[in-house]
């Protein structure tokens, strides 16, 4: 088969809704595509451990603590599951990590705002984690196999994630005037910056039209994030939160919530690494992954001295 | 793609066993450095809600795949045996329970 032949034959066994597998040929922009989508997801979900992980010692019951502990690990494990479908398409763990720690490779920008009280945990549950779902529902239609898998099991964890931050933004907005300023407080902080996760406009989006035309991504940003805002604006309205957006109306017309500008500047800014906590979120996973680094020695050694390992290291 | 040193240690495949009877199904994968740490981290990273009630483990080198531009004319030998099929086959009208 000719080249074009074989780009020609690619796109159509995408159109034809089938799934792409690692070992089938692809074109490298696929492949590198995926690679720089699949690994951002994997960084973002690991990063975004650290402002949750800020509140495990302070969290204000044992049953609050036992699920942060559960909800920390998923994410975890959400990191894990894409590492590997990443890993599929010729890339190492290690140079994964090490892309992290250049700056190559980026993670979600709503990581780098600092949990400044109890109900910033259930407004990163809620909104951050309901924005990252609502991506991920469609993502799950993925035409890279390994990662439309990893995209199922992960929505399957998610939803536990987005109900129990809604639960503690509920109990409270609804608890005493202190609280409640507490979770108004959390959601005009984060409110835009979720909204942001979607990513710029579509017309001002470079990569998108390769990643729709590859089905990579299934839908656009806007449309991803409008799914969010229609889905979420009447659940702020049952637990007595106000939207931090005057400009915030619903038009009968289209059946969809209309909102103000988005400040896309510091959208930018942040991605260049000038948010609230770039550099303490990159400090912190350097630091640590080095920390470890004695751990992954030792146990190579003990493979090799026990030679349990069936495989060569 | 280049290939830096690996400290991740080796991958595994993951099956899953969802309930007794039911086929053990892939899962996805896990790095580990022996068997121990390898059943160990699979159980952490992929039942940790009830997913499974059996767990395999094996070394992703061990597998033996076919090569999906070979697929085609290594599965065609089954293409053309329609009478494989009971559909293939006449019934008489009236007959019951075949």
């Amino acid at each position: 088969m000719n080249s074009d032949n074989r780009f020609e034959a690619f796109q159509q066994y995408i159109d034809s809704e089938e799934k792409i597998e690692p070992k089938d040929w692809m074109p490298d922009e696929y492949r590198l595509h995926n690679i720089r989508q699949i690994s951002q997801h994997a960084h973002s979900e690991v990063i975004g451990m650290q402002p949750e992980g800020n509140w495990i010692t302070r969290a204000p019951s044992l049953r609050a603590k036992k699920i942060l502990l559960a909800k920390i690990q998923d994410e975890g494990g959400h990191g894990l599951y894409l590492y590997s479908a990443a890993e599929t398409l010729g890339i190492t763990r290690d140079e994964l990590i090490e892309q992290l720690h250049s700056g190559k490779a980026k993670y979600s920008s709503v990581f780098n705002y600092p949990t400044l009280n109890w109900a910033d945990i259930g407004a990163i549950g809620w909104l951050v984690d309901g924005a990252a779902v609502t991506n991920q529902l469609s993502l799950r239609r993925t035409s890279y196999g390994p990662y439309s898998r990893a995209m199922m099991r992960i929505c399957n964890e998610e939803s536990f994630h987005q109900r129990q931050g809604y639960e503690i933004m509920a109990k409270m907005a609804t608890g005493t005037p202190e609280q409640h300023a507490m979770a108004q407080s959390a959601i005009d902080r984060w409110w835009w910056p979720a909204l942001m996760m979607f990513g710029p406009h579509d017309n001002d989006s470079p990569r998108t039209s390769n990643g729709l035309r590859w089905k990579i991504k299934r839908a656009g940003n806007d449309e991803l994030r409008q799914r969010f805002i229609d889905k979420t604006v009447p659940q702020a309205e049952v637990i007595g939160l106000k939207i931090p957006d005057p400009r915030l109306r619903w038009n009968e017309e289209t059946q969809h919530y209309e909102i103000g500008p988005i400040n896309w500047d510091e959208f930018h800014r942040v991605v260049r690494g000038e948010g609230p906590c770039n550099s303490q979120r990159m400090a912190h996973h350097k630091h640590w992954h080095a920390e470890g680094a004695w751990v992954r020695e030792a146990a190579a050694a003990y493979a090799a001295r026990h030679n349990t390992n069936p495989v060569r290291v | 793609m280049p290939h830096t040193t690996n400290t991740q240690g080796p991958l595994w495949e993951v099956f899953t066993q969802k309930k007794s009877g039911q086929p053990f199904t892939h899962a996805g994968s896990v790095h580990a450095f022996d068997k121990e740490m390898a059943i160990e981290n699979a159980r952490d990273l992929y039942t940790r809600r009830g997913e499974a009630t059996g767990l395999w483990v094996v070394p992703a080198e061990a597998i033996v795949a076919v090569q999906p531009d070979e697929a085609a004319p290594f599965f065609d030998p089954s293409d053309d045996k329609i009478y494989r099929y009971p559909t293939f086959y006449e019934v008489p009208e009236g007959a019951k329970n075949i």
